[in-house]
């Protein structure tokens, strides 16, 4: 266990994103998959071994810092089966990263282990850092207490999640669940509150906010429910996004007007965001650099441009495969 | 059950509500999301097709009326009783197995005590038998259910085993155990009905509990940083509250229906407290010369337990804002 000496500013470690192309510019969010010349650069990059857990950890030496750091996460069953092996990656300040893989491959779990949400019965090991981006100071999420964990949850990163449905609590008026993280992360009460309520509607270009605070979740639609449900995760106003599949229970045209949406609210708050879906078109709108994950493991990581065109894994190759398809049935129906 | 509170932006908590709450006015969703160009409903996602665009109108259930009304007569025989009944409840002036009539409105029993008066102070001890018996199994249930659902493995296991066992516990023994523990009183009644109702409620709590905390919407909540007890207050209990009130309204019933029971072996309230049950046993031997000592007793017990198993039926429409449009 290398303990790094912190007065060093690890020259060894290669910068694992680029993220010069993800600046406050938007996003344009055409399924576009071939373009500019790709900026080879891996995440893998091993960094800091970090041992105490819910330790402290001080970022600011490093020049930009990381809002996440996995490394060599492996998530087990009770029976000790490895759901998700020795996964390492890690997240600068406001820069982007695409999680791939088939149905399966483990990709929830490992958003769910960065937040220590994993599901009962089910262990996690190796190093996931957090670092709340204003304070630069990381915090050791395998192993630390609850009461850490949750003054760390929504501050550091939240989750959307794939079905709005099922993420709304069904027996709250949508004012009251959009309140809750604003009423937490900036002590807000009373009109002020409810103001807040609504500009955050209004950000998710939700209309008739009169009309959706009162409404519960079923009674307003699935591409409004999602747009709810990204509102709740702004208003946590987190270092870090965490998307989970967040349109692939929409259909496509809505689908594609959340995909623009997030891009653009992600890009407007200097958010890093870290993009989980099984379809790489979906992914290469919103992101540069994915990470492809076959049964818990990494296959390949690199910039977008450079899966597509060199993608060595045969496995990646097929997420490219139909990824193409998707973007001509997609074309064909936007045209 | 009408008083409402409507959402103002400067009281202190404008946007959260009671879900019993009614719409101030029917809530106009027919109109298409101009700048989305969503259908509402979303097609064949929202697993309501249509539900977003019938005007959310809520009708009062025809079944919760009647329980309502129901129970109140019974509620309110009992408030007056407090205050005055026809004659003392040991008063044995009048004739014996009198008819109903004059002075003696329903008669009187074997012993010449007013029938009346007896019914009245027996609408009482039945609602209070009732009461406490749901406070007792409400308090402790809750918080043993609780505890079993969000316990680990080995915890959960040993509540649910000690449930289990408590719930094959027969009341009446129970009730035997504390009466010799204690004495026959309608106190020792209602702790022996209310702890084997603990063991209902706190099973079906802790069931419920599981199933709300498997839910995504807690997982939602807790990676935007929502502390457990927030959670359990916020979102837990809200969600497990319409099954369980509804649950503990016929809990009630059942409460009720044992204590008659209790009284009626004679392991309810001493004389002169007439519990309907104690009446009712009391009265059997003369069920052909005298019937309305049976009759009056079992008709006012069948009302309070219809009643409110009326109302339990109600409430479970009204409490669930997703099944108000249903029928
Ligand atoms: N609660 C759970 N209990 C047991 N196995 C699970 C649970 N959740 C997920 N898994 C398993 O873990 C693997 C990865 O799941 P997941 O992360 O949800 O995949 P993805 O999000 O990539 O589709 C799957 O094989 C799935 O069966
Ligand atoms: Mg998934």
């Amino acid at each position: 266990m290398n303990v790094p000496d912190p007065s060093m500013p690890e020259p060894h470690m290669p910068e694992p994103q680029a993220s010069g192309t993800h600046g406050p510019v938007p996003h344009v969010p055409d399924t576009q998959i071939d373009g500019k010349v790709p900026e080879v650069e891996t995440p893998e990059a091993k960094t800091a071994e970090v041992e105490t857990p819910g330790a402290v950890i001080s970022g600011a030496e490093t020049p930009e810092a990381k809002v996440l750091d996995v490394t060599g996460l492996t998530i087990r069953t009770d029976q000790g089966r490895a759901l998700v092996s020795d996964l390492s990656f890690s997240i600068a300040a406001g820069s982007r990263l695409g999680l791939v893989g088939e149905s399966g491959s483990g990709k929830s779990l490992t958003a769910l282990a960065v937040l220590g949400l994993l599901p009962p019965g089910m262990t996690a090991s190796g190093s996931v850092v957090l670092r709340a981006a204003t304070d630069g100071i990381g915090t050791e999420v395998i192993g630390a207490t609850e009461q850490r964990l949750t003054g760390l949850r929504g501050r550091a990163a939240t989750v959307v999640f794939q079905e709005p449905l099922t993420a709304l609590d069904p027996l709250m008026r949508i004012g009251g669940q959009i309140a809750e993280p604003l009423r937490r992360r900036r002590g807000l009460r009373g009109a002020a509150l409810r103001r807040a309520v609504e500009e955050s509607l209004d950000q998710v270009r939700l209309p008739e906010p009169d009309r959706i605070i009162r409404a519960y979740p079923h009674e307003i639609s699935g591409g409004q429910r999602q747009r709810v449900a990204l509102a709740m995760a702004l208003a946590c106003e987190p270092a870090l996004l965490i998307a989970d599949e967040p349109t692939t229970a929409l259909d496509v045209t809505v689908q594609a007007e959340v995909l623009a949406l997030l891009d653009g609210l992600v890009a407007q708050r200097d958010m890093a965001l870290l993009f989980v879906s099984h379809d790489l078109a979906v992914v290469s709108a919103v992101t540069d650099h994915v990470l492809v994950l076959k049964d818990g493991s990494a296959v390949e990581s690199g910039s977008v441009d450079d899966i597509l065109r060199r993608s060595r894994h045969p496995y990646t190759r097929d997420l490219v495969d139909s990824a193409r398809h998707l973007e001509s049935a997609l074309e064909r129906i936007v045209r | 059950m009408s008083e409402r509170t409507t959402d103002e932006p400067t009281t202190d908590e404008p946007i959260r509500d009671e879900p019993i709450t009614e719409e101030p006015t029917a809530v106009e969703l027919t109109k298409t999301a101009p700048d989305t160009g969503e259908e509402p409903g979303g097609p064949g996602r929202s697993g309501r097709p249509g539900a977003a665009s019938v005007p959310v109108r809520r009708r009062r259930s025809p079944a919760l009326v009647a329980g309502c009304v129901l129970v109140g007569l019974i509620v309110a025989v009992a408030l007056v009783s407090l205050f005055w009944v026809p004659y003392a409840p040991d008063d044995t002036t009048g004739g014996r197995l009198m008819s109903p009539g004059l002075p003696h409105l329903l008669g009187t029993d074997k012993l010449g005590r007013d029938l009346l008066t007896q019914l009245m102070t027996g609408a009482r001890i039945a609602l209070e038998a009732g009461l406490g018996a749901i406070a007792i199994g409400t308090a402790l249930g809750l918080c043993a259910g609780l505890a079993a659902g969000f316990a680990t493995r080995w915890l959960d296991d040993t509540l649910s085993t000690l449930l289990d066992v408590l719930i094959a516990f027969p009341t009446l023994l129970l009730a035997m155990l504390m009466v010799a523990a204690r004495s026959a009183s309608l106190s020792s009644a209602v702790l022996a009905i209310g702890f084997a109702m603990t063991a209902v409620v706190a099973r079906l709590t802790r069931i419920l509990v599981k199933r709300v905390l498997a839910q995504d919407y807690i997982t939602a909540a807790r990676t935007s940083g929502t502390s457990w007890p927030r959670v359990i207050t916020g979102h837990v209990l809200p969600n497990i509250w319409p099954t369980l009130v509804v649950n503990l309204a016929q809990q009630f019933g059942l409460a009720v229906m044992t204590e008659a029971s209790l009284s009626f072996l004679g392991l309810g309230a001493p004389p002169p407290n007439a519990s309907w049950g104690r009446m009712l046993h009391e009265a059997q031997a003369t069920v052909f010369t005298a019937p309305t000592g049976v009759i009056a007793p079992g008709v006012l017990l069948v009302m309070l337990v219809v009643g409110v198993n009326l109302i339990a039926d109600g409430l479970r429409d009204a409490l669930d804002p997703t099944r108000r449009r249903t029928r």
